[in-house]
């Protein structure tokens, strides 16, 4: 019984200070380690070289495209809030469905964006096009 | 008490005494010292060199004749800290637009990829012109040379992301092709500092 409390009381510990204020520090410590060199820290990329992800119309309006462009990159012109952007993205491939959720829902919750949470099984679904990596965890 | 008083103290000493040395007016002259034609010591000069820059444009060391400039090493591919130095070089380049003595100049590390095209397009899209910030290209080798004269690091390294294993550093360099600061370029608060650094220089006499 003691030895339970303890556990419990453990358990209490580690469940607060992990969740702390953030909900998405996983998102946030994958994004400053594969996406901010590029992205940068404040989202905003650099002008006319690496688009914006900061108030960025593309996240709303192609939503079910990011997944995808996170694991596999990105080739091509693009247009992000009326500008044009040519530069290739290499993709993450060794990104789980979860840490790729986490990082849009980062992404979605952060400098100013107030883009609606996606799920793991919506981020998978949208995975199906671009299926290379199966990996769930 | 007063052996935490003592260190305390010693402290404040030592922290007021690097305050001083920053805040001084003179910038140093950076690099290692050589030998002049007399024999005399004199601060590290950057050597002739010769490259192409985006308008097809000969960019030589007459190119900064009376003006300082800061130098970096870049090349358009590169995933890891290369877009982190290039806007704080835009940064620089945004604040000192206007002002004619302080010109900029980005060295590629990839010539065979970063072209004359590629580096007319990477300046397009930044919005800045070859008369303000030039981006070079040239031999390889030739510009490798330059890096440890900028005090910077450009290997080619299969281990590194992109294949070039180099630093991020913004270097300054005066009219007299002498380096009086340089800066971290991936952090934005140390170009804070640098900036104010460029200050100092061109209201040197």
């Amino acid at each position: 019984m003691k030895n339970s409390l303890y556990l419990l009381s453990f358990a209490l510990v580690i469940f607060f200070a992990s969740c702390e204020t953030y909900p998405y520090q996983q998102g946030k410590i994958l994004y400053t380690n594969f996406c901010e060199n590029c992205h940068m820290a404040d989202g905003t990329g650099l002008v006319g070289v690496i688009p914006p992800l900061a108030g960025a119309d593309y996240l709303s309006k192609n939503g079910a495209a990011v997944p995808c462009i996170i694991r596999n990159g990105i080739k091509g012109e693009m247009t992000i809030n009326g500008r044009t952007y040519n530069t290739e993205m290499v993709g993450i491939e060794r990104l789980t469905e979860f840490e790729i959720t986490n990082i849009i829902n980062y992404i979605h919750t952060s400098w100013g964006n107030d883009l609606p949470i996606v799920e793991h099984l919506q981020v998978r679904e949208w995975l199906l096009p671009c299926q290379k990596n199966t990996k769930p965890f | 008490m007063m052996k935490y008083l003592f260190v305390l103290l010693t402290a404040l000493a030592i922290f007021q005494g690097c305050q001083n040395a920053v805040s001084s007016d003179e910038l140093p002259m950076l690099g290692t010292p050589e030998v002049g034609p007399n024999g005399e010591e004199v601060p590290h000069t950057i050597p002739d060199f010769s490259f192409m820059d985006q308008d097809s444009q000969v960019v030589n060391n007459e190119t900064f004749a009376g003006k300082a400039y800061v130098a970096d090493f870049f090349f358009i591919a590169c995933p890891t800290i290369c877009p982190k130095t290039s806007k704080q070089m835009l940064r620089i380049h945004d604040k000192f637009k206007d002002e004619p003595r302080l010109e900029l100049l980005g060295h590629t590390l990839a010539p065979k990829y970063d072209t004359v095209g590629a580096l007319n397009r990477y300046a397009y899209n930044l919005g800045v012109s070859a008369d303000k910030w030039h981006f070079v290209t040239g031999e390889q080798a030739a510009i490798y040379k330059m890096a440890p004269e900028y005090m910077s690091i450009a290997l080619n390294d299969d281990e590194a992301p992109g294949g070039i294993n180099h630093s991020g550093y913004l270097i300054l360099v005066d009219k007299n092709r002498h380096i009086r600061s340089f800066c971290n370029g991936t952090e934005p608060e140390d170009v804070d500092r640098f900036m104010k650094d460029i200050e100092k220089l061109l209201n040197e006499k």
